[in-house]
Formats: C-alpha cells, sequence, structure tokens
C-alpha cells in the first residue's frame, strides 16, 4: 500500500523559533530555516504528532486524512 | 488528523506573550484538550488566574475567564463556585503566585477541599517580574535576586497540598505533554480540590542564569527527574535521590465537599428563621 504523506502546517506569524518541534522530532523531518521552523523531509514523517502536540505556540499543524 | 485548538480560543489573541520554549504554552494546549474530552461547556466553565506569565492563559481561552490580583486568584474562584456551584472552576497560575503571595489562599483552599481545580505551572522562579527567586527555587540555583545561590530549601508543591488537605493531587512535566490533559481530566472530575502541578521550564529567567544552554536542555532535564509512581515503587531511596514523582500522587474520595457542606449551612439557616 502506498503511503500517504500528512500536509505539515507552520504557521510563521506564531512560530518564536525555540527549536522543540525540530529537537523532539523521531525521524528528522523538520529543520530551522532562519528564524522559523520548516520541513526538511516530508516523505520521513511518520504522523507521530509530536511536533504538534509540543509546540507551544500553537504553529504547527499535522493535518492528516 | 490535526486537533482544532483554534475553537477554544479568543480569535486575534495569538502569538502568545511567552518567551520561546516557555512551557506554558504546552500546558494551555493540554488544558484546552481536556476540556474538549470533558466537552466543557464555555458557559459553564471560569478560568480564575492571578497575576505571572502562567497567570495570562485565561486571556487565550474562549471561557469565562476572570484576572484577579496577584495570588488571590484562589479567593476569587471561591467566590465564584460559592455564587454558582454548578460552574468548574479551574484556577491556573505559577509557583511564585501559588505558594508565595498566594500560599496563604492556597492552603486554606486545600484545608476546605472546595470542587476546584487548581493547575500550577511550577518554572522555579517569577519569569515575569525579572527572575526573582520563588519559594520552589531549588536551593544554591540563581536568580536575579540571589545571584550567589539561593539559601533557601524549596517547596514541594504536592506534598505541601496533601498536607494542607487537598483531596487530589497530581504531579506532571511539560516535556511529558500526553499525559498532561489526562491528569487535568482526572482532577476536573473529581469531587473536592485537585491541584495539578506541572513542572515547567523558564527558560529567559532561570534556564539563562543556572547554566542550561538550551530549551531542549531544560526539557530533557524534565525527562531525567520524572519518574512514574508506579515505577517508583520499584526503585530504591538511593535511586530515587534527586528524582521527582508524577502521576497521580494521592487522592481521598471520603472527604466532604465544601459546596454541599455550605448547602446544608444554608438550609439549617433558613429552617431556623
Amino acid at each position: 500500500m502506498e503511503k500517504t504523506l500528512p500536509k505539515i502546517e507552520i504557521i510563521e506569524k506564531y512560530c518564536k523559533g525555540c527549536h522543540i518541534c525540530v529537537e523532539f522530532c523521531p525521524k528528522d523531518v523538520l529543520e530551522m530555516k532562519g528564524f522559523y521552523a520548516s520541513v526538511k523531509n516530508l516523505e520521513a514523517c511518520i504522523k507521530c504528532m509530536q511536533c504538534e502536540l509540543r509546540c507551544p505556540d500553537f504553529a504547527i499543524k499535522v493535518i492528516t486524512e | 488528523m490535526a486537533f482544532d485548538y483554534e475553537k477554544f480560543l479568543r480569535p486575534g489573541k495569538l502569538p502568545h506573550i511567552w518567551c520561546p520554549g516557555c512551557g506554558h504554552g504546552i500546558v494551555m494546549k493540554g488544558l484546552i484538550r481536556a476540556m474538549d474530552t470533558l466537552k466543557l461547556k464555555k458557559e459553564e466553565t471560569a478560568l480564575v488566574s492571578g497575576i505571572g506569565c502562567a497567570s495570562r492563559l485565561p486571556g487565550y481561552i474562549d471561557c469565562c475567564t476572570l484576572h484577579t490580583a496577584h495570588g488571590r486568584a484562589a479567593a476569587f474562584a471561591t467566590g465564584v463556585k460559592l455564587a454558582k456551584p454548578e460552574m468548574n472552576v479551574i484556577l491556573v497560575g505559577g509557583d511564585g503566585d501559588g505558594t508565595a503571595i498566594g500560599g496563604n489562599h492556597f492552603i486554606h483552599a486545600c484545608r476546605r477541599n472546595i470542587d476546584m481545580t487548581y493547575i500550577i505551572m511550577n518554572n522555579y522562579i517569577y519569569g515575569m517580574t525579572g527572575g526573582q527567586f520563588s519559594p520552589c527555587t531549588p536551593t544554591g540555583h540563581k536568580a536575579s535576586t540571589t545571584p550567589y545561590g539561593n539559601p533557601d530549601p524549596g517547596f514541594d508543591i504536592a506534598k505541601l497540598a496533601i498536607g494542607a488537605g487537598a483531596t487530589f493531587v497530581a504531579r506532571g512535566t511539560a516535556f511529558h505533554a500526553n499525559q498532561i490533559d489526562k491528569l487535568i481530566v482526572e482532577a476536573i472530575q473529581h469531587k473536592g480540590f485537585s491541584v495539578v502541578e506541572i513542572l515547567d521550564d523558564c527558560p529567559t529567567t532561570y534556564g539563562r542564569r543556572n547554566k542550561y544552554k538550551s530549551v531542549i536542555e531544560m526539557m530533557n532535564r524534565l525527562k531525567e527527574v520524572a519518574v512514574p509512581v508506579k515505577a517508583a515503587e520499584k526503585m530504591t531511596a538511593e535511586q530515587l535521590q534527586g528524582k521527582v514523582l508524577t502521576g497521580v500522587l494521592y487522592k481521598d474520595d471520603s472527604k466532604p465537599e465544601y459546596t454541599a457542606e455550605y448547602a446544608k449551612v444554608i438550609e439549617r439557616a433558613t429552617a431556623a428563621k
């Protein structure tokens, strides 16, 4: 079965660049691009939702089917 | 599916005032998930807070909210609960607001066992006012008012609450984000005064002075010190040195609840006329 990829939405207006999502992602999907978090490797995402759960700033949404 | 936090938030309030990496946002998300699990109605939920970083939380959530004087959240909340016993009253605040300036109100709310939930975000410091040491600052740690190390021993909020008579006491950490909403759900469901202490991080005024290199290091420290209650039963006193127990620490359903007792007083007084 083909793997369905989620859509990771990062709201830059809310992101304060604290690195929490980047550090606690178990699959190294996110990276810091300048001040904000951004998606580096969406293919590796296992939809564990850790980034959405831990983001203190309501800045990440992992949209799955 | 992404959790819809927005339906619980007042529009246009984000981004919030908390610093980058502050755990208060994580606790607020936990509280929102707990409110969603319990299907709490906006008009039947009152969020009460005092002054401080953590006490800014009710401003963001769309329900009945009350932002009161420093440390007096428990006093105002008692008034709300007595006037409207059907309301779900939730108090939020920090360690300084709850245990120093509001310490007296806190212990007496515990003693009365009034049906409220107190979420204390313990970041070991007064963050908003410039990093002064709080009663929870560990011995030897630095704050703006103790630059050579804090000589005082710190409070154990959970033990203080149990000793003062609270009937539900739990502890979580900002690192264990998944557990926060479960503890808050259990605390709100409990009939009586429930205290949920969440160990938090303050990178700006506490971490910086105490040689924490980053937010991640502070989060990892929370991960290291936390030991679930069940796991702690199998550990020796030596292994538990420097650790903090997490989970539901105390629960007692036998003690009478204050608003129910007060209703009886009203009944007796009306009958006596």
